[in-house]
């Protein structure tokens, strides 16, 4: 029954459409200088972090006569308090780090999205359970128990710290899933699908969801800036297992061996910082030219 | 925090929460801070209770082993019992009413290391410090966004709404922890402006508080850093809200028939479009005061402000879990209290509430 509805469209149609898409969404963003500079930073920042630390040997040799040099032209960014290059370990210290903001911000975006479109469509009693456990975590000060859970449940792996960070930021979100899907199930379009029968799944994951693609795409973005946030900050903090070595770490260590205090270290000290916050300002900019290209009505504000 | 939250409705529909009785938004606003504290109290029991490798457990082994066998098992249960308030020979769904009972009586059990010292005394001689930096930050904050997001909505794509929207949103997406860390590094350790030494502390060694004009002077000395902080990292979300607020709020068809019937500008931009404006970020701030209260945790060990982030932590150092649980519960009580009272206040401010959805952004 469904082949009769949707029509099988050729390879050549299926490429066209993501195809002329992606030529108008570059057009539209190369419009807006901001986020443009967002998108390149959010791929350079992903080029540094995956890709070359192929390319790049891996420095991990204490040399004591090294410590806190200037930057130079042998280590560009100075070195740290065990002597240790800074360049090599911002190339380095980047991977964790964003692994653990995309694994957490991409869970925290299921529960949300599953969930508050259940809460919607379903409705009734399931949806005033949805929506109170909803109401109730964005309230709790998600650091501060996010420091309990640490401190009890020490998280010796990245992929553990991720899930709690999922579990502790997706209130938000689902809440304005559900007041999407709520304002989408009343179009025309799903009325068709319902009065068709086509079930449940079909009408949230075929119609819905794919009308609210490109807000998912910027909840995701902003979601993983709130899971760099609070990773960091825990890592700031010492909660979290020291092992190996990231932008956190290094900051960690600056703070904890005395080197904010000490006047040559300065480049040793801020580029963990620059690296954080470009990367925090490159997601945030770019999520708002997106919000601004998908959003018509406020194009040209 | 990021820009992007704008939405800020009245979520959920009163009618399906217990029939009538509850449709009266303050009962509703009661409600939910009750269920909020009851939930955080649950998760916390499980954690020190329940927990792989629970606190209880790891005292009751650290006193058995301390003792070199000196003290039993059971005299160690009793002890580790007695400090956590918790029953531990009672079944467990009695445990769980024995705590929250003691919670009500804000009895969250002893100290581990300054024995006989109560948690609450603990918390009570840190948690003013915080609530008086964060508050103050944050409402700072809030009225200087509001007056820049509303000027520079008026005056929209002028050099003013551009430096204010761009500044706004550069520093609220930089995390307020490193902000505070380049404060360090450029205010006090490159240019040698600001001394941070003398600034830890709420206030300084020595002076008896109180209200006299020295002490008062010394507070904000001490808490200067931290407000700073709360302020810088606040403001670009105030901003910003309050820029979309009153860009939405200049087009609807109250404000054009205020103009018709000629009213004055100072009274639209006041009464018809900064009132409307205001109201949904009044929801907002609420959410804001749990966030910087958690954030203030790594604030105030960078500045070593003496507030209640700063005993967590040291409190989790020293696996002083009784204090870790009793801060957990006290800081979501006063967090829950802030949003409550912002609910209460939100109801008052606007009169359609509890008819309309809310405003969506």
């Amino acid at each position: 029954m469904t082949t009769a509805i949707l029509a099988r469209p050729t390879l050549g149609q299926r490429l066209a459409g993501p195809l002329l898409a992606a030529v108008e969404f570059l057009r539209l963003l190369s419009r807006r200088p901001v986020g443009l500079a967002g998108f390149v930073g959010i791929v350079f920042f992903l080029l540094l972090a995956f890709v070359a630390p192929l390319f790049v040997p891996f420095q991990n040799d204490p040399s004591l006569l090294d410590i806190y040099l200037t930057p130079s032209l042998a280590h560009p960014l100075g070195t740290d308090f065990q002597g240790k290059d800074v360049l090599n370990q911002i190339v380095f210290g980047g991977r964790d780090i964003l692994t653990v903001a995309i694994i957490a911000a991409f869970l925290s975006t299921v529960i949300a999205i599953t969930f508050g479109s259940i809460a919607a469509v379903v409705g009734g009693r399931l949806d005033t359970v949805i929506v109170a456990i909803t109401d109730i975590t964005l309230t709790i000060p998600k650091l501060i128990l996010l420091i309990a859970i640490a401190a009890i449940l020490r998280p010796t792996s990245f992929v553990f710290l991720a899930v709690i960070l999922a579990l502790l930021q997706w209130s938000s979100l689902l809440r304005q899933v559900r007041s999407q899907v709520l304002s989408l199930k009343e179009r025309d379009y799903v009325e068709a699908a319902r009065s068709l029968d086509l079930g449940l799944f079909h009408i949230v994951f075929r119609e819905i969801l794919p009308t609210m693609r490109s807000y998912i795409v910027i909840h995701f973005i902003l979601a993983m800036t709130e899971a760099m946030y609070a990773q960091v900050g825990i890592i700031l903090l010492g909660l979290v297992p020291i092992s190996g070595s990231n932008w956190g770490i290094m900051l960690y260590f600056a703070q904890g061996q005395g080197a904010l205090f000490y006047r040559d270290s300065l480049w040793y000290i801020l580029s963990p910082i620059l690296a954080i916050s470009l990367v925090q300002l490159s997601l945030a900019t770019f999520a708002s030219a997106l919000e601004d290209i998908f959003n018509p009505r406020l194009r040209g504000a | 925090m990021p820009v992007a939250s704008k939405q800020v409705g009245v979520g959920w529909n009163p009618r399906r929460y217990f029939g009538g009785m509850w449709r009266h938004p303050i009962a509703r606003a009661v409600l939910k801070a009750a269920l909020t504290i009851w939930v955080t109290t649950t998760i916390t029991f499980f954690l020190i209770r329940l927990m792989p490798g629970s606190p209880v457990e790891l005292k009751i082994d650290e006193l058995v082993q301390s003792s070199s066998g000196s003290i039993s098992y059971e005299d160690a249960r009793a002890i580790a019992s007695s400090l956590f308030a918790i029953d531990l020979n009672a079944p467990l769904h009695e445990q769980y009413l024995s705590f929250m009972w003691s919670l009500l009586h804000l009895d969250v059990g002893k100290s581990f290391l300054s024995s006989g010292t109560s948690v609450t005394s603990i918390i009570l001689a840190v948690l003013p410090w915080t609530l008086f930096s964060v508050g103050t930050g944050l409402l700072l904050s809030f009225i200087v966004g509001i007056g820049l997001g509303l000027m520079a909505a008026y005056r929209r794509n002028s050099l003013l709404d551009r430096v204010v929207s761009t500044g706004g949103s550069l520093v609220s997406s930089v995390p307020n922890y490193l902000i505070a860390i380049m404060l360090i590094l450029f205010l006090g350790v490159q240019a040698r402006l600001v001394n941070f030494t003398a600034m830890r502390g709420a206030y300084s060694g020595g002076m008896q508080p109180g209200l006299y004009p020295a002490f008062v002077g010394d507070i904000l000395f001490h808490a200067a850093m931290p407000i700073t902080i709360y302020f810088l990292t606040q403001l670009g979300l105030w901003i910003l809200s309050m820029r979309s607020a009153t860009l939405s709020a200049l087009e609807e068809d109250y404000v054009t028939a205020a103009r018709a019937r000629g009213l004055s500008d100072g009274r639209i931009r006041t009464a018809y479009v900064g009132r409307n404006a205001v109201l949904p970020l009044v929801a907002q701030l609420a959410i804001s005061v749990g966030f910087i209260v958690g954030g203030a945790a790594i604030i105030e060990q960078i500045f070593a402000y003496q507030g209640v982030g700063l005993r967590l932590l040291d409190s989790v150092r020293q696996r002083d879990y009784p204090v870790i649980q009793g801060i957990v519960l006290l800081t979501t009580i006063s967090v829950v209290v802030a949003n409550l009272a912002a609910d209460l206040l939100y109801s008052k401010l606007d009169p359609r509430i509890g008819r309309a959805g809310g405003a969506a952004g």
